[in-house]
């Protein structure tokens, strides 16, 4: 294939797999170049798992799996790894939880040990103390990043408006305060023998590693470790393609401009039609030659801001989001009807294959770049082994990417973006500010 | 440590670490003056070129703040002579690159990452935005005007106000660094295209620019790049400008900067610090890791871990070529703001006054040392290190000793570092937040008088 001219140099990153008997799925990737290694293990839980009334609880407890184990401090485990001269973080999301260090190769040891040792024996070193104390962390960390942040809040109100009510991806991930003081030492003890288990994981070691040595240390730390005894299965996550009406939520906040979310219901991650979904979103909102940047921030001068993005989420169905900010006298419903028109007009209309170019160029080099760091690689090997059993896919992606046609972008924006097909999520300045009501000239003076 | 800890399972114990060196790098230079440092680095298909200009914001005339960035921008926003920017990004996007420009205070840099195959076009449109920049009337505007933006957002987002008002109460009126970067309405609208275009063909010249390029290219390669794109770029030296960087003759402060129902208060708490290239780097550094620098340091165990005050809290200095701000930074629950001020007053104290211990000494050189590989993964971040050294003219066996630097740090030097640079008299302490819930607590804590402003920074009651 030809792109801009020059041939492609198809890229593959080599994969082993293998599973220890207690079913733990390890996938290895070898890269010599640098001393650096990345442990990265996926357990397959996220907010969708929770309970109702325990809403918050799996990014909860992943604050818990830093406060220690049988073996190990409080806080230790970060102590060591920094000791050690690693990076180390975990997170969670809808549908999974992540925990990841990447070390000097030669610690590679210490890191499955610290993540061996938690999976197996967490539950000795839980006490209320850490659980009170991480919880105020928690509810600060909801503070942060929603309560005390402009907009912030869109993070939960956006899946809440797009999923039913009684869907596992509609409640809040980091939970609302009353459910983070009602969570119980016993709930982390239920939840960590329900869902911690080695066959709900995959371990993903890339970088600077002998697979031969690396095999004997994940056997020796990880393979005494029992299997768990089943988790309860989600319940149907599938969805009508649209959600058959344009469902609208407004929302007073405390902010100086008004800010559009406009979400669609998309296909799932990882099928031939998510990707041109990512396509569409990539032509709509990514980097600077973006449709929405072009026409709205560029040249009609009425956003401030315009990107897209998909959740990528696996079960059921995605969301395609579009966020748009408006410029200093632009009105909320004038910033709605504006962002509406444009996609109108890719439905009606279509995308050409320039566009399209584009934005696969745009995807791939970012893609390859990311592929440059041991943590980030070792990320997408456990994501495609999670979701799919096949951690192979990473090497599918780009080609993937650049088998999009613009006909298929064109067939997901006539299914899936019109009118029945929309949800906003859009913010205005309550009464107090007065940003949305003077034009861009009166700003400055009224500053 | 108890007796339980002695029981605990033994750690694993490391093998030897395997050799490591910073990427190998080789230097040009071209007859007009243009400085090339070429890092080939083949692991992946991928380049990054870095084009450094010595036009910083602390070049930035009085009451212009602001042209340093704008000029960055317009670079490749407001487009050239052949295309407008739309345009422009469209031709660097149709290559799958990306493509960025932006000033911070000492310098310009337009980066931009490709895949390898590409990097001959790629390079092209660089020479192209470098030499013949149209700074369209219409995006100086536009640019202008989502600044104006920002600065009304930022009324309502706690965390870049507390930023931003912080400069302000730290360093004297005179100084560049007490004013934001990126300008304020005033400087803002003071600025026209004249001056942008005279900022430009004053600052941005071949004697003044070094292009870095990193990634799966030859030196040769790229200087052949170099020379067939730019060689023909005519210019001299600009000048060095020299920021003042005086400090804010006041005693210890609070400045709360009212927001009512904050359910947390932004906090920022520091003074002016030391320059780049001060003697003192390496230990201030070190000392920084054991105070705030890391997530195992002791104001992120105190506030975090032991309190449960905040997500996170942190310390560090602003590096500049003058001195940038020393600064604590946090965000805690509206009801313990004073309580979380007294536990990071306590352990700047704490630093000065005894020495650290050794195991909190170990742990912050050998994580320094231990992670140093791990920051050159890729080749935007080999350039941006290059780029440094460009801009602050560090030797050029500045990152081969870097670990021979930290690992020969001492417990002494730390308290010593902490002692001469930590002045706990000076400091000034931004809040952003309620004050009918922090107010009170503020007063009784006694770290100096409570001047309230709006979010404006405006003197409030």
């Amino acid at each position: 294939m030809v792109l801009g001219g020059v041939q492609f140099r198809p890229m593959r990153i080599p994969i082993d797999t293998f599973s220890l008997p207690n079913g733990l799925f390890v996938t290895l990737s070898e890269d010599h170049t640098a001393p650096i290694v990345a442990v990265n293990l996926w357990y397959h839980v996220g907010s969708a798992n929770e309970r109702p009334g325990r809403t918050g609880f799996a990014h909860l407890f992943e604050h818990m799996l830093f406060q220690g184990s049988a073996d190990v401090e409080a806080n230790e485990h970060f102590e060591l790894v920094q000791r050690a001269g690693g990076t180390l973080n975990g997170s969670t999301w809808l549908e999974r939880t992540n925990y990841y260090e990447t070390v000097p190769s030669n610690q590679l040891e210490l890191a499955l040990w610290l993540e061996a040792n938690r999976m197996g024996k967490l539950l000795p070193a839980m006490t209320q103390q850490k659980l009170d104390t991480q919880r105020e962390v928690v509810m600060n960390e909801r503070r942060w990043t929603m309560d005390n942040q402009p907009y912030g809040t869109w993070m939960e109100r956006l899946p809440a408006l797009c999923f039913p009510s009684d869907h596992p991806f509609h409640h809040s991930l980091i939970g609302s305060m009353e459910d983070l003081t009602a969570a119980s030492l016993d709930d982390i003890a239920n939840f960590f023998a329900t869902y911690y288990t080695p066959d709900n994981a995959v371990l993903s070691i890339a970088g600077d590693f002998d697979p031969a040595e690396a095999r004997r240390l994940i056997e020796r730390h990880f393979g005494a470790i029992p299997r768990g005894k089943g988790k309860p299965p989600l319940p149907d996550m599938s969805l009508p393609p649209v959600f058959g009406q344009w469902k609208r939520e407004v929302v007073p906040d405390d902010v100086m401009l008004p800010r559009l979310f406009l979400a669609f219901r998309s296909p799932a991650f990882g099928t031939d039609e998510y990707y041109a979904a990512s396509v569409c979103g990539a032509v709509l909102g990514l980097r600077n030659a973006s449709r929405l940047r072009r026409r709205l921030v560029l040249e009609r001068q009425i956003a401030a801001e315009a990107s897209a993005f998909t959740y990528d989420l696996s079960k059921g169905s995605d969301l395609l989001v579009v966020d748009v900010t408006a410029r200093p006298g632009v009105h909320a419903e004038q910033l709605e009807q504006e962002v509406a028109h444009e996609i109108d007009t890719l439905v009606r209309d279509g995308v050409g294959p320039e566009e399209v170019e584009r934005s696969v160029a745009v995807i791939q080099t970012s893609f390859v770049s990311a592929l440059q760091e041991a943590g980030e690689r070792a990320d997408r090997l456990s994501m495609f082994a999670t979701y799919f059993g096949k951690p192979q896919l990473v090497n599918d992606e780009v080609d993937r990417y650049r088998a999009v046609t613009a006909e298929a972008v064109n067939a997901f924006a006539r299914e899936r973006l019109g009118e029945d097909n929309r949800a906003s999520l859009l913010y205005v300045a309550r009464d107090d500010n007065p940003g949305e009501l003077v034009g861009a000239g009166a700003a400055t003076e009224a500053l | 440590m108890s007796a339980a800890t002695a029981l605990k399972a033994p750690r694993p114990i490391p093998g030897a670490p395997r050799e490591y060196h910073f990427p190998r790098f080789d230097r040009r230079r071209l007859s007009n003056g243009l400085e090339l440092v070429v890092a080939p680095v083949t692991k992946l298909p991928l380049s990054t070129v870095a084009i450094i200009s010595d036009a910083g914001a602390a070049c930035d005339r009085q009451g212009r703040e602001g042209t340093a960035q704008l000029v960055a921008k317009l670079m490749t926003e407001g487009g050239t002579e052949r295309s407008d920017g739309a345009e422009l990004t469209a031709r660097f996007e149709r290559l799958g690159a990306s493509i960025d420009s932006h000033a911070d205070w000492d310098a310009a840099a337009l980066t931009m990452t490709c895949m390898a195959e590409h990097l001959p076009a790629a390079f092209d449109l660089l020479g192209e935005v470098m030499l013949t920049p149209a700074f369209r009337a219409r995006e100086v505007e536009r640019l202008k005007a989502e600044r104006v933006a920002e600065l009304l957002q930022l009324r309502a987002e706690p965390r870049g106000l507390a930023d931003e008002q912080f400069s302000r109460f730290v360093y004297n009126a005179s100084s560049r660094y007490a004013k934001p970067d990126d300008g304020d309405e005033a400087s803002i609208a003071a600025i026209d295209r004249d001056l942008l275009l005279s900022f430009y063909e004053t600052r941005y010249a071949p004697g003044g620019t070094t292009i870095v390029v990193v990634g799966d290219v030859t030196v040769d390669q790229a200087e052949e790049l170099a020379q067939r794109v730019f060689g023909s770029w005519k210019g001299g030296k600009p000048a060095r400008v020299t920021a003042d960087d005086l400090p804010v003759k006041r005693e210890r402060a609070v400045h709360l900067i009212a927001k009512a129902d904050a359910p947390q208060s932004e906090l920022r708490i520091g003074h002016v610090g030391i320059p780049r290239n001060h003697p003192d780097f390496f230990p201030v550094n070190v000392m920084n890791a054991v105070l705030g620098g890391l997530f195992n340091s002791r104001i992120n165990m105190n506030l975090r871990e032991v309190h449960g005050y905040t997500y996170g809290a942190f310390s560090g200095i602003q590096w500049r070529r003058q001195a940038g701000p020393f600064v604590v930074s946090t965000a805690v629950k509206s009801e313990v703001t004073a309580n979380a001020a007294r536990e990071i007053l306590l352990e700047i104290n704490r630093i000065r006054a005894e020495p650290v211990l050794p195991e909190e000494l170990s742990l912050a050189t050998s994580y320094l040392d231990g992670v140093f590989p791990i920051r050159f993964e890729t080749t935007s971040a080999i350039a941006a290190a290059l780029a440094v050294l460009v801009v602050h003219g560090l030797p050029e066996d500045y990152y081969d000793r870097y670990r021979e630097h930290v690992r020969s740090m001492t417990i002494d030097r730390l308290l010593d570092a902490a002692q001469r640079h930590l002045h706990p008299d000076s400091l000034q302490m931004v809040v952003v937040g309620d004050p009918s819930v922090v107010r009170a607590p503020l007063e009784a804590l006694g770290f100096g008088p409570i001047s309230l402003y709006d979010t404006l920074g405006n003197p409030a009651r």
